[in-house]
């Protein structure tokens, strides 16, 4: 298409800004990648385009802010969709102050609990995937999600944003973390409880986490 | 004699028993391991133990041998105080606690995932890299930041070096299974669809094992071991290209003991050549586990003044990689 600019080059996708029926857009291009088998390769990049673009508008539909999705080309693995001007929140935290973490974090999880609530979990959930403007924060990246009601890919998303502060946002993962399973929790309402025990599960599942503190000699 | 240190480090999370010798002008001068090999099945916890304990007195004159040393020329003790299965840790612990009250010296507890970075790092004389740690019992993506190595993504269930032992083992190949695994790959050619399981970061390979082990009868071995080898390592390689386009790392360190795998080194080699990043191996001799990463990593950690008194010096069969200070690299 004429007139596209690269707007970034992420590891999964190309993202170009155009005007699309004369309203600014955003691309979102899945690429080849070598390393993966020709086979894998095309099944993984258009099985993820059409779960996106489905889940981008059912999102919308259960009052989760989404750009609108305007065009879906499985063939090239390409989605044209609303673009949100507006870096996203993991650009913003190293200049927030600890009130607008609070804040902010507690939406996130209200937000996280009514696509749950909708039978929907993200499923890649970062601080690089939320964006806010207008004082709404939308979501975006729904490439991994699913549509589904169980405990477990709930819980693996509770999981994933706390690792994904942790990782990146460590000075203030704590209170973070914290406000996002108050406004979680008080919006999911009782089964919150059933998600975020499944979440600690997973933390320590087969891998190396402190129980406790437990010692041996 | 001049004012280089030796620091002798003990390994024992898993199968292998080893013990290194490291100087502090950042030399490996010997690294013997005996490893315990299960006559059937997985590895047994309280087995393993037992080798440990009957081979650590020859690995470890073995290893003194090797560097010309004598117990007395040692300047500290380093062993792996987790994670790992707590029956060989302990014997290793138990070791090194003689070994120090013997020669009188100080006694460093070790974090066996930070042995294997640190050893690539010094093996690779590269600064900041992102990390690719895959082994049996790990599949961790981590980088540095803040005074620790984070970890950006993991396995949700079994590592990756588990589901390919475990395969080989359901097609009754020999241990050590990979490597054969990898030529009967080569021979494969057509692609059979295998569950591909990337969640956000993370990986999971319970379920890929479980289906691959069920096809077993109904597919070409071949064809099989060439899809397998292709989802577990492309999945890997999707989660490190995630981590290394977010962290912007200038490099990309494979190590622990699935590092020798030619096949996972193209597919990540790939992903750095997209990413302008430079990729680095760890030497197969330093890929798995053993007890030179832990001496070189419990004298980065003495030069700290990170020691612990015998009485104090307990394992730590589940302690996460992100939950230690790693002051040198600060």
């Amino acid at each position: 298409m004429a007139g596209m600019t690269l707007l970034k080059k992420g590891a999964e996708a190309e993202l170009y800004v155009l005007h699309w029926m004369g309203r600014p857009s955003v691309l979102k291009r899945r690429v080849r990648k070598a390393y993966r088998n020709p086979d894998l390769d095309a099944y993984v990049r258009s099985a993820r385009t059409s779960n996106e673009a489905k889940l981008l508008s059912e999102a919308r539909r259960l009052g989760v802010p989404t750009p609108l999705v305007y065009l879906v080309d499985k063939r090239n693995c390409e989605i044209t969709m609303s673009y949100i001007a507006s870096p996203p929140l993991k650009r913003l935290i190293p200049e927030m102050r600890e009130e607008a973490i609070v804040e902010t974090f507690k939406r996130v999880g209200e937000m996280v609990a009514l696509l749950h609530k909708g039978g929907i979990v993200h499923g890649d959930l970062t601080t690089s995937n939320i964006i806010s403007y207008g004082g709404l924060l939308y979501f975006i990246d729904f490439g991994l999600g699913e549509r589904t009601s169980d405990l477990e890919p709930r819980g693996v998303d509770l999981h994933l944003m706390r690792r994904a502060l942790e990782s990146s946002h460590h000075e203030v993962s704590g209170i973070a973390y914290a406000s996002f399973l108050k406004g979680y929790s008080h919006s999911m309402g009782s089964t919150s409880k059933d998600v975020v025990a499944r979440a600690e599960s997973i933390r320590r599942r087969g891998r190396y986490v402190e129980v406790g503190q437990r010692r041996d000699a | 004699m001049s004012s280089v240190q030796f620091i002798l480090g003990l390994e024992s999370t898993a199968h292998t028993f080893g013990c290194g010798i490291a100087s502090s002008d950042g030399r490996i001068l010997s690294n013997v391991k005996s490893e315990y090999v299960p006559a059937s099945g997985g590895i047994h916890p309280r087995e393993a133990s037992q080798h440990h304990s009957s081979r650590a007195a020859w690995t470890i004159a073995a290893a003194l041998n090797e560097a010309g040393l004598r117990l007395a020329d040692i300047s500290a003790i380093a062993f792996s105080a987790g994670p790992g299965l707590g029956p060989c840790l302990r014997t290793g612990a138990t070791v090194a606690r003689a070994l120090s009250l013997m020669r009188g010296c100080p006694l460093v507890p070790v974090n066996h995932c930070i042995a294997h970075i640190e050893v690539g790092r010094l093996a690779t004389r590269e600064e900041d890299p992102l990390v690719v740690y895959v082994s049996g019992g790990n599949t961790i993506i981590s980088a540095y930041a803040g005074g620790r190595y984070r970890i950006f993504g993991e396995t949700l269930d079994i590592a990756l070096g588990n589901c390919l032992d475990a395969f080989a083992r359901e097609l009754g190949l020999p241990h050590p299974g990979v490597p054969k695994l990898e030529s009967l790959a080569d021979e494969g050619s057509r692609f059979i669809p295998l569950p591909y399981v990337v969640k956000g970061q993370d990986v999971s390979y319970s379920g890929l094992l479980t289906m691959a082990t069920r096809m077993i009868r109904e597919c070409d071995t071949r064809d099989l071991c060439l899809s397998l080898l292709e989802v577990a390592y492309g999945m890997v390689a999707e989660v490190a290209e995630r981590a290394i386009a977010h962290t912007e790392k200038p490099s990309l360190l494979l190590t622990g003991g699935v590092a020798r795998s030619k096949r996972l080194q193209r597919a990540l080699m790939s992903v750095c050549n997209e990413h302008s990043a430079r990729f680095h191996v760890v030497p197969p001799d330093l890929a798995g586990d053993n007890g030179g990463m832990i001496a070189w990593t419990g004298y980065l950690a003495l030069r700290e003044g990170i020691t612990v008194p015998v009485e104090e010096s307990y394992i730590n069969p589940n302690w996460r990689l992100d939950e230690v200070e790693v002051p040198w690299r600060g």
